[in-house]
């Protein structure tokens, strides 16, 4: 049992049991699944500057900011009692296009060629770190949630505008990573 | 005692219909907490505990990985869209299991559904939160994870991403909606 948890889960596990966040959520607390907002939360609770954005009683919504301490200790707990070491499994059409731009290493989820403190030093680095985190916090909350506020939690509840967003997630995500990312990639 | 329970409930449910301009909780209906429960802070630990499984689920279904990401984005893995298309699947029946049963949360509380508006940040903002998305690899929630897997310079990207909401709240008024 403890080795097949510590293989990678195929989708057919991994998908239902974060579907099954949505009743967690909502069973333990009338809670709608979401992270993007946590962010907001951080913005009031920070710097609200007198933003009318970011004046709301953001501890109202402090449960939000303790599920995403929640998930980064999970990521924590999951790389250290639950993983094999071995490289990770890419498809070779990926792997070779990857191998032109110097990307080789396969070592961690979080490329080691991409992100790591000095590559923050090359143009490369700079853009895929700071830029593209930026159009992640930026994006999301215009859009009013991200993958797992209008994806999962809105389809879940039938939500078309929710719908119309995932589109435009992926639409946005097909053309960077096909037409832009390469042009990045080659910094 | 009962009626003002009552009376507060009602008065609840006109807050959510109700989207005047600057009500920005319901144009941006996502995660709230429509628990009108007071509770001491530590009955937040147990979202601590939901967030350290989803941690853990989006670690080993391998969501956090740059290079599955970029698969999904060139079609070259069924894996994401398995991942998300079954994740909403059981979200649907789930969602729709609550309230067809009427189903209340363990402190007795009928469960709130809020419907989200159309605006036309969905669109904007989705496509740009999309360029984001395949040149960080990574949504929101496994920036987290990703941190706690050791990526610490994730929390820059992290920072970034607090940035950029804090940048969207401040122009938010001139930006098309």
């Amino acid at each position: 049992m403890f080795e097949f948890l510590k293989q990678p889960w195929p989708w057919y596990v991994a998908g239902p049991l974060i579907g099954l966040m949505v009743p967690a959520l909502l069973l333990i607390g009338n809670k709608s699944f979401g992270i993007s907002s946590s962010l907001r939360h951080i913005c009031a609770a920070c710097l609200p500057a007198k933003i009318s954005f970011f004046k709301y009683d953001w501890k109202k919504e402090i449960w939000n900011l303790f599920f995403v301490v929640g998930i980064l200790m999970g990521g924590f707990i999951a790389i250290q009692l639950l993983t094999t070491g071995d490289p990770i499994q890419v498809n070779p059409k990926l792997q070779a296009e990857l191998a032109t731009y110097g990307i080789t290493n396969y070592n961690s989820f979080v490329p080691e060629d991409l992100f790591t403190w000095p590559s923050l030093l090359s143009v490369r680095g700079l853009v895929m770190t700071v830029a593209g985190g930026f159009l992640v916090g930026f994006g999301t909350r215009y859009a009013g949630g991200c993958t797992s506020g209008h994806a999962i939690m809105g389809l879940s509840n039938l939500q078309w505008p929710s719908l119309v967003a995932t589109i435009s997630f992926m639409t946005g995500g097909f053309i960077v990573a096909n037409i832009v990312l390469p042009y990045i990639l080659k910094l | 005692m009962e009626i003002n329970e009552k009376f507060q409930e009602k008065k609840h449910h006109e807050f959510l219909t109700e989207n005047t301009d600057f009500e920005v909780r319901s144009l941006d209906a996502v995660c709230f907490n429509e628990s009108e429960l007071k509770h001491p802070w530590w009955y937040n630990l147990k979202y601590a505990v939901a967030g350290i499984l989803f941690g853990i689920i989006l670690v080993k279904a391998e969501v956090i990985s740059w290079f599955r990401i970029q698969e999904m984005f060139r079609l070259q893995s069924f894996h994401m869209f398995g991942v998300i298309g079954s994740a909403v699947t059981v979200g649907i029946i789930s969602v729709w299991i609550i309230k067809k049963f009427k189903i209340k949360t363990i402190y007795n509380e009928p469960i709130e559904f809020v419907s989200k508006k159309f605006n036309k940040g969905n669109i904007y903002g989705g496509l740009i939160f999309g360029f984001g998305w395949a040149i960080t690899g990574a949504c929101p929630g496994p920036l987290f994870a990703q941190i706690g897997t050791g990526a610490t310079v994730i929390v820059i990207t992290l920072l970034s991403a607090i940035v950029g909401t804090w940048v969207y709240g401040y122009f938010r008024e001139k930006l098309p909606h």
